[in-house]
């Protein structure tokens, strides 16, 4: 890989030090959601169920091997995506809050899902339009994928909360419970309003507008009623300020490497 | 590839031409009556004067677990075929489609048992580059939409066209399973991607 991460310009490295660290966003989100979602593996709530949710966690974990690949070549440190996630410390980690939140029941796992596809489908539309040519083809690459977790998310949403008065007592505190973490996604730091900058990233508050019409569209149809846009939100995930959560995520992933660094098969 | 290779040779004994079609014969490790070609997997294929030889390859999906064994699977053949000196590239813009998917890979995933692509993929990619259009909210919806219509599913034992979809995902990302509501066989289609 030559070191020139936009088309003609020449290399710069203060933008690819800040490239490198908003690519670990996008790689963390998708790790740590694939993560969660695995542990789903043969205890979903229905055989359906079980396979879409270990296929949205491959697809996911692919990306997350795109990002990282991306960040290491990027950081030129010599760190591949296995150093990335495999061997950084729960701060070191950069994922939303939203995605280390448990599992919880099936309308928690859906709802975080649904929050979480809905923000990908329009981040990821706009990072095809990078100034960065290879995020651009990595976005460009995992849309269709995305679009399809949110057409399934979404569906699920409105099965869960049209459904019983049971399901949809579930699914409402679910919506209500997880509403928090959903700001984070859109409050843009110093490091994301420089990928704006740079025309590497979509604007923040665009994003959140269409995320909110979305969500609301759906929680229409499903019968929800969306907690207010101006509640008190979360924050501190992308900085690597986490909830307690993520710390036994890692330990079940990292394990091996931990106790037996380097080792192959 | 090591240094030990056969460089000797000034002209290579093969062409681009010949090694698509040894291509042709590397089966896809997951539906193995199709071809890696059939499946437009691989992208673009160059001979050098002095015979290596370079093969662009592209994953159907990000997290696709087929891709390792795809690649040796490639460099097994071309090394059989007396290839010395192979180059592998993976190459995601543009990403894989499955309107690149052969009439013949079509045919051969029907008599497999899997229903193929039922239609054509809409053509976004003039959307997603470029400038954001103004109304690009109806932009997304199109793609996300919950009442877009549903493809026409085949069953591809029977020929009826009276399916029901069981499950977004089936035994791979690519396909979701549907059930014949004629002849009642449970079976795999190939998703539009």
């Amino acid at each position: 890989m030559d070191k020139q991460i936009t088309d003609g310009r020449p290399f710069d490295a203060a933008l690819a030090r800040q490239t490198f660290e908003y690519l670990l966003r996008l790689g963390d989100n998708a790790l740590i959601l694939s993560l969660r979602l695995s542990q789903l593996c043969g205890k979903g709530p229905a055989m359906e169920e079980d396979m879409a949710l270990t296929n949205v966690a491959l697809d996911l974990l692919g990306q997350t091997r795109l990002w990282y690949s991306y960040a290491g070549e990027l950081e030129g440190a010599g760190r591949d995506e296995d150093a990335l996630a495999f061997r950084r410390d729960a701060h070191e980690f950069r994922n939303c809050l939203l995605l280390e939140q448990p599992n919880g029941n099936y309308a928690d796992t859906m709802v975080r899902q649904f929050y979480f596809d809905t923000w990908h489908y329009f981040l990821i539309e706009g990072l095809t339009r990078s100034s960065d040519a290879r995020i651009a083809a990595i976005a460009e690459k995992s849309l269709k994928e995305v679009s399809y977790h949110l057409r399934r998310s979404g569906d699920l949403i409105v099965r869960l909360g049209d459904g019983t008065d049971f399901s949809h007592a579930r699914t409402q505190a679910a919506a209500e419970a997880l509403w928090m973490y959903s700001g984070e996604m859109f409050a843009y730091d110093a490091l994301d309003q420089a990928m704006v900058a740079a025309a590497i990233a979509p604007d923040g508050a665009e994003l959140r507008s269409h995320w909110l019409a979305h969500v609301d569209a759906i929680f229409k149809e499903a019968t929800l009623t969306m907690p207010p846009a101006d509640a008190w939100m979360q924050s501190g995930g992308k900085q690597g300020r986490h909830s307690e959560h993520l710390g036994y995520v890692l330990a079940e992933m990292q394990f091996l490497q931990r106790a037996y660094p380097g080792a192959t098969w | 590839m090591n240094a030990t290779s056969a460089t000797s040779a000034s002209t290579a004994s093969f062409d681009a031409a010949q090694v698509w079609q040894w291509l042709g014969a590397v089966a896809d490790p997951e539906i193995p009556v199709i071809s890696i070609v059939d499946l437009g997997i691989v992208r673009d294929v160059q001979v050098s004067a002095g015979g290596s030889c370079t093969v662009v390859i592209t994953p159907t999906y990000s997290g696709c677990p087929a891709m390792q064994v795809i690649a040796d699977a490639i460099t097994d053949a071309l090394r059989g075929h007396g290839v010395q000196q192979i180059e592998l590239r993976n190459q995601l813009s543009p990403a894989w489609t499955t309107d690149w998917m052969s009439a013949s890979g079509k045919a051969a995933l029907r008599g497999y048992g899997i229903a193929p692509p039922a239609q054509q993929v809409v053509d976004i990619s003039g959307l997603q580059r470029g400038a954001a259009p103004a109304g690009s909210a109806s932009r997304a919806h199109a793609a996300i939409s919950r009442s877009a219509p549903a493809p026409q599913v085949v069953c591809p034992h029977c020929g009826s066209s009276h399916t029901a979809l069981t499950s977004q995902f089936g035994s791979t990302p690519c396909k979701a399973l549907y059930k014949c509501l004629d002849c009642h066989e449970p079976f795999d289609y190939f998703k539009c991607h």
